[in-house]
């Protein structure tokens, strides 16, 4: 019986800036961006549910643009900037969104929450005022089955509120509903 | 995880490079752009290229000229989706396209995939579009690894469907293709771009780059695209209408209907487009054009929904688009 | 506490947003509640939006193998031969499994041992798991796997539940009552066939409810670890750490003392991830053969085929009313696509007949139900288990007898409803019901009197009510014992850790512990450490399923901080000389009630007991009190609480394409009390999600005649809704607290989702006229309605029959206003037959004394 054996492919190497710190990092040149984060550089909270674009889990900030980290390869990415969800906090303070995420429930089980925060980001950088509309079809490529969204969007809404210097707290009924 | 299999990747930095290229990778070698359709097919291993060559890296293909006044708009195959749509010259006076390129599948893959690539999509079909394991369970199919068509089992030939939202348009807007391969540069009209075939689904030859599409310039003419899918955002068509209309006067000069998502080509359907020309547009006109529309509209049972509805929505939304050409009449 | 003004500073130290306190909706023992019922952050809401969450799949441990399943490509057939020595011969291969290294049969429930791990000899859907590999890379194993040569014989393959009971031969297992129907049952809880006799009106109609799937965003993945000393450790995405934990024991052959099973956060449950799966065998199987870690993460296809998900359910309904719409009596039956395996599917069955009669009052009441096997991934539970089919059947049957009798399908419903504290026909007892007040809540906020009938062609809105139970009254397996524990270990520095079993999935089970041990000692929500899902370091809960999570871990929580409350008041008591009456716990603090000034940090308190009684620990558990019910099937439906829900749906049909758009739904949950309401407007609205998804769109699709395969195993094309098709959600928390709930709470994180495919139902009917009795609710069925209506026939689309079941002889119970006391009456000449099973969960799990499998001659059988 013929024994196959794989074909021990050299490794490849990029520089990357990883959450604002240039980064070196070695491997299999067929790897995604997804997997290089994951497996190579320790950063898992970048999440994947399908790892064919059909679902937005993995979305990270390339050169501050969201991208599909799954359909994303890593040998494409060399001197490019790659923000993941580990690089929102400034050191121990929160990001806006993750604090009005956080806040709002609008993380459940969190699988979802890294891509969407990251989605969010950008627009805000983009968009710093986005109305419930425009919130909606920016996050329209990321699939969340726990909230129904709405938490998500009242959370970016807050952030957005509170970065543009108001001093905006979350509506009664967000928090409590109607009774 | 699906992962990619593994495969050599260059990144040439002119089309001359990437020529090269392919011709040493041979059949082996294909061309990505925004990698979104090529790499999920890869890692459902719908193709199996040895050596990918990126075009990602050649600036002449990320560039749009032109498109003013009496001039045609130059679109390079490399511009994302996002660029398209968002880019005020194809706003203001195509929006038709940017219509097409804004409701491609997601905001962030818009940001990934390419006008190029979407014009050479891979021809889809729920046979086909999956798992290595999933198709082998019914034996493949004609397009990779089988025999049959499971969508037309006794058809001789394969019926993946045309699933672009942007070919159409150009169709129907009379675009051309630049085509540059290793010994000639050729302009092809987008309407003998692709074929009536779900497996050799474009004129292109493999070793060509589909390195710009010209648009005409703008001269009284007025177009939409109206797109059918089950959800507002991820979904192929199930169905897409692109209308051409040419004004002169109030009256219909010239006009094109072609449908996206019922073949393995996008449609023209000239038998519906004649009804229109000479006419401003009146209902009974419209309701014909929807009827002869509809007729030739076969949609096979290879995308979400079922073929009769689909078909049956053909008529409604000839009949919308043009309706919403009727009311921005421009003379 | 943070007012509407509080700063991060102020956030950590309470909740978001102060709420005056709303005193007449509270029945509750604390008048004063200082952290139940405010809107908190959940215990892990920073480490979920930093991304530092560690999901089953985030491990990676030294030295670690991956594994990959190799699954069936046939939907029913015999394996007459594997041969590994291909992958075997692969460079980096490093084990293979096959069925006959797992030979010991498991399943979740006890009378359903159906499945293993990887197929001995026969496989049962396309996706069934017969031999698994490990290897250095993911790519190598996936190589690996398509290295295998499986021959098989192909058997005839069962695509529907009508071939099903069409097709004795061949049996897909061999056991149940009859050819492939795995379950019969028949209840009768009173004369039906009387009652409808007498009834002034009676309506009969049939429904489908179509199969659909959990699709959490996080695909399963387990990871075991196997130490030279005997002893194996899985880390698993699992809702059911125990249950895993027995199965392990049981077909692995290790003492249960030497396996410990962690569950790792799940990203996302809904019931998905609630059974033992082959992944979390084999891969425990492959750490044992290599004596190295391995993880399985499967790809999106396999979580697919995994599924368990929402029984495809067609319904039958007969219901008797008389012309102000009481109910006299009602007929039911369901007949369930169960696709392969047991799974949950005989609990499933019972509940697609169970809370029929916990809204509305029913007189006499009769369930006909059975579940069939097919050749089709197993179905099991998904969110709100078995009862959105019937409840999407029953509350369009309402709507049309409201029409048929002239009356308002609201005021219908508010007339009859279900009083409090009361004993159903079917003997489940009702505590707290907030129905009246939910109905009420949304007819006004909907505007339904000005709307109902009166929008414009193409507009309409749709009523439904629901109800859930929060934790199933027994265990899936009998034992006396309680179904959850809690540990608390006091720390000198004032810290406390909660210790439990149960699993965090994102509904917030971790949260509800820290709170509610925080309102009982008076320490900061931040204070209180969680650990759970641990089955070496917590003591056992049965796990995140039914809805069960707040009401008995929050009461083993409850019992927990009490009495390690008893123990510092006893301690600060003395040394305070005031009664222990007089003292309360807050602000950190434990002090006089008379004299705040009198008193000290909780830190004191604890060292003060540390140094007169020792270690401060204590233990706190939940049985739910037994129920009336003591027939056999009587172990499903009863709950210790029913929360209760109302929906109004407003449409948008256009009529030329059959395209159903929700702009809006109104909805208002009784969930007792709020522990924290932000949580619970978070399960209200995902719930409102989960069910529009399937009103709508979802849909396990399979090909029958291609090899009965699924149509479309993808996110792409199994359709959730996006941001775009998400509906505006208004969100009334009604609360009307039940005694058995731990503050009057009661469950919230299924029951929303009932109502909404129902409510969208009925409003389309009063849109364009035309009843979809079928989800979902496509165009192409609108538009075939539709056209049906233009014509001049019956304006609907759905099923149109229901096969003939050889229903065995039914088990009668009088209902209670009938002399009935909950058992059985003796069938003629049979007596004891039936009535036999008193105690422990008759009908899915035998007495301990009982074998696991049905045998021929055992109560399962009978015609």
């Amino acid at each position: 019986m013929a024994s196959r054996r794989r074909k021990p492919a050299g490794k490849a190497q990029i520089s990357l800036v990883v959450n604002g710190e240039p980064t070196e990092v070695a491997f299999s040149p067929h790897k995604t961006l997804l997997e290089v984060l994951r497996e190579d550089l320790g950063l898992t909270g970048t999440k994947h549910g399908c790892e064919l674009g059909e679902c937005g889990t993995c979305t990270v900030l390339l050169d501050g643009q969201p991208v599909l980290s799954c359909l994303a390869l890593a040998l494409a990415c060399d001197g490019k900037r790659v923000e993941t969800v580990e690089g929102m906090a400034r050191g121990a303070v929160l990001h806006p969104l993750q604090e009005t995420f956080a806040d709002l429930g609008a993380a459940q089980c969190g699988y979802c929450t890294p891509g969407f925060l990251l989605v969010a980001k950008a627009l805000l950088e983009e968009n710093p005022s986005p109305t419930r509309d425009q919130i909606k079809q920016a996050l329209a490529g990321n699939l969340c089955r726990c909230t129904g969204y709405l938490k998500i969007y009242e959370a970016v809404e807050l952030a957005a509120a509170r970065m543009q210097g108001e001093e905006a707290e979350a509506k009664e009924e967000t928090l409590y509903g109607r009774r | 995880m699906l992962r990619l299999p593994p495969f050599t990747y260059l990144q040439p930095k002119s089309v001359r490079q990437a020529l090269r290229m392919k011709t040493d990778a041979g059949a082996n070698g294909m061309y990505v752009a925004g990698g979104t359709d090529l790499y999920p097919n890869m890692k459902r291993r719908h193709q199996e290229p040895k050596v990918v060559i990126s075009l990602a890296g050649i600036r002449a293909l990320g560039r749009i000229t032109g498109g003013t006044r009496g001039s045609e708009l130059s679109v390079g195959a490399g511009v994302t989706l996002t660029e398209l749509h968002t880019h005020p010259r194809v706003r203001n006076g195509y929006s038709a396209l940017a219509r097409a390129a804004e409701l491609v599948s997601t905001p962030v893959l818009r940001n990934m995939g390419t006008f190029g690539g979407n014009i050479c999509l891979d021809t889809r079909c729920n046979y086909y579009n999956q798992t290595y394991e999933w198709r082998k369970a019914i034996d493949f199919c004609m397009k990779k690894d089988g025999e049959i068509c499971w969508v037309a089992p006794s058809s001789p030939r394969c019926w993946a469907v045309n699933s672009s939202d942007t070919a159409p348009v150009t169709v129907a807007l009379g675009a051309e293709f630049v085509l540059v391969g290793p010994d000639e540069e050729r302009l092809v009209p987008a309407a003998r771009f692709f074929r009536d075939d779900g497996i050799n689904y474009l004129t292109k030859h493999p070793h060509e780059v589909l390195t710009e599409v010209r648009l005409p310039p703008l001269d009284h003419w007025d177009a939409t695209y109206w797109k059918l899918r089950r959800r507002g955002s991820f979904d192929f068509p199930v169905l897409g209408v692109a209308v051409w209309i040419k004004w002169d006067g109030g009256l219909v000069a010239d006009a094109r209907i072609v449908l996206g998502a019922v073949a393995s080509y996008p449609k023209e359907v000239p038998e519906a487009a004649q009804l229109i020309i000479g006419s401003e547009l009146e209902d009974d006109v419209i309701e014909a054009a929807a009827a002869a529309a509809y007729k030739p509209s076969k949609p096979m049972d290879n995308t979400d929904f079922g073929l009769a509805w689909r078909k049956e929505m053909t008529r409604n939304y000839v009949r919308g688009t043009l309706q919403e050409l009727r009311t921005r009449r421009k003379d | 506490m943070g007012g509407a003004e509080g700063g991060s500073a102020d956030r950590r130290s309470g909740g978001l947003v102060h709420r005056s306190a709303d005193p007449a909706n509270r029945r509750t023992a604390e008048p004063a509640l200082r952290v139940v019922g405010t809107a908190q952050r959940k215990v892990d809401a920073v480490a979920k939006v930093t991304g530092q969450t560690l999901f089953a799949d985030d491990l990676f441990l030294p030295r670690m193998l991956y594994g990959k399943l190799l699954r069936s490509t046939q939907p029913h057939a015999r394996i007459l031969c594997i041969d590994t020595s291909k992958a075997a011969a692969l460079e980096g291969v490093k084990a293979i499994v096959t069925g006959q290294d797992l030979p010991i049969p498991f399943g979740i429930l006890p009378v359903s041992q159906d499945e293993h791990a990887l197929c001995p000899e026969r496989v049962r859907y396309i996706g069934d798991p017969v031999a698994a590999v490990a290897a250095v890379s993911e790519e190598t194993a996936t190589q690996a796997v398509e290295l295998i040569e499986v021959e098989y014989e192909p058997l005839t393959s069962i695509t529907s539940v009508q071939q099903a009971v069409a097709t004795p031969e061949p049996r897909i297992h061999d056991y149940g009552p009859h050819g492939n129907l795995h379950k019969l049952i028949n209840l009768e809880f009173g004369d039906v066939e009387r009652a409808l006799a007498e009834s002034d009106y009676v309506r009969e109609d049939l429904l489908f409810y179509e199969g659909s799937t959990h699709l959490p965003m996080e695909q399963h993945a387990a990871v075991a670890d196997w130490s030279a000393d005997g002893k194996l450790t899985l880390w698993s995405a699992t809702q059911t750490p125990h249950y895993v934990h027995r199965a392990l024991t049981k077909v692995l052959e290790l003492p249960a003392s030497r396996i410990r099973v962690i569950a790792c956060p799940n990203g996302g449950g809904f019931g998905g991830k609630s059974d033992v799966f082959n992944h979390e065998i084999a891969v425990a199987k492959l750490a044992m053969e290599t004596g190295r870690p391995v993880k399985i993460t499967l790809t999106r296809d396999e979580v697919f085929y995994c599924h368990r998900g929402r029984h495809p359910t067609l319904m039958w309904v007969r219901t008797g009313v008389t012309k102000d719409g009481a109910i006299k009596g009602m007929h039911f039956r369901s007949l369930l696509d169960g696709g392969g395996y047991g799974s949950y599917g005989v609990a499933s069955a019972y509940y697609t007949g169970a809370l029929q009669t916990v809204t509305y009052n029913v007189e006499r009441y009769k369930f006909q139900g059975a579940r069939v096997f097919t050749n089709k991934a197993p179905c099991g539970p998904k969110r709100g288990h078995g009862t959105p089919q019937p409840r999407y059947a029953l509350e369009i049957h309402l709507d049309k007898i409201a029409e048929d009798l002239g009356k308002d399908p609201a005021e219908l419903r508010l007339k009859h409803l279900v009083s409090p504290d009361s004993i159903t026909a079917n003997y489940l007892r009702v505590g707290s019901v907030g129905l009246e007040t939910c109905i009420r809540k949304v007819t006004e906020g909907a505007g339904w009197k000005e709307k109902y009938g009166k929008l414009p062609y193409g507009r309409g809105v749709g009523l439904a009510c629901s109800s859930y139970i929060s934790g199933a009254g027994l265990p899936i397996y009998w034992n006396a014992m309680p179904q959850s524990g809690v540990q608390l270990k006091l720390d000198r520095g004032g810290g406390v850790t909660v210790f439990c079993g149960s699993t965090e999935i994102g509904q917030g089970s971790d949260s509800i512990l820290a709170y509610i041990v925080s309102e009982v000692l008076g320490v900061g929500v931040e204070d209180v450490h969680v650990v759970t899902g641990d089955t070496h370091l917590t003591p056992v809960d049965l796990g995140s399923y039914s809805s069960r999570v707040t009401l008995m871990t929050g009461n083993a929580a409850l019992q927990a901080a009490e009495r390690a409350r008893e123990i510092l008041a006893r301690n600060v008591a003395a040394k305070l000389e005031v009664p222990m009456a007089r003292l309360a716990f807050a602000d950190g603090r434990v002090f006089d009630t008379e004299g705040p000034h009198n008193g000290m940090s909780f830190a004191a308190a604890v060292q003060l007991s540390e140094a007169a009684e020792g270690t401060v620990g204590t233990v706190g558990s939940y049985t739910p009190p037994d129920s009336p019910g003591r027939y056999r099937g009587a172990g499903v439906g009863p709950s210790p609480a029913y929360s209760y829900t109302a929906a109004i749906a407003e449409v948008a049909v256009d009529a030329a394409s059959g395209i159903v758009v929700v702009p809006k739904i109104w909805i208002a949950h009784d969930v007792g009390q709020c522990i924290n309401p932000v949580a619970v407007m978070g399960q209200v609205e995902g719930s409102v999600y989960m069910g529009l998804g399937e009103a709508l769109m979802e849909e396990m699709a399979y090909r029958p005649n291609r090899n009965v395969i699924q149509k479309m195993p993808s996110m792409l094309e199994y359709k959730s809704p996006t941001t775009l098709e998400m509906c505006d959600v208004v969100t009334y928390l009604i609360e009307d607290p039940d005694p058995n709930g731990p503050f009057g709470a009661k469950e919230v994180g299924q029951g929303p989702l009932l109502p909404v495919a129902p409510a969208i139902a009925n409003a389309v009917y009063d849109a364009v006229g035309v009843r979809i009795d079928e989800v979902p609710i496509t165009p192409e069925k609108v538009l075939k309605a539709l056209k049906k209506k233009e014509k001049g026939e019956e304006p609907r689309y759905g099923p149109h029959s229901f096969p003939e079941i050889p229903w065995p002889e039914p088990i009668r119970v009088p209902p209670p206003w009938e002399g009935g006391d909950g058992r059985a009456v003796p069938a003629g000449g049979a007596a004891g037959g039936e009535g036999g099973a008193e105690t422990g969960h008759p009908a899915i799990s035998p007495a301990p004394t009982a074998p696991s499998v049905p045998s021929p001659s055992s109560p399962e059988r009978q015609h």
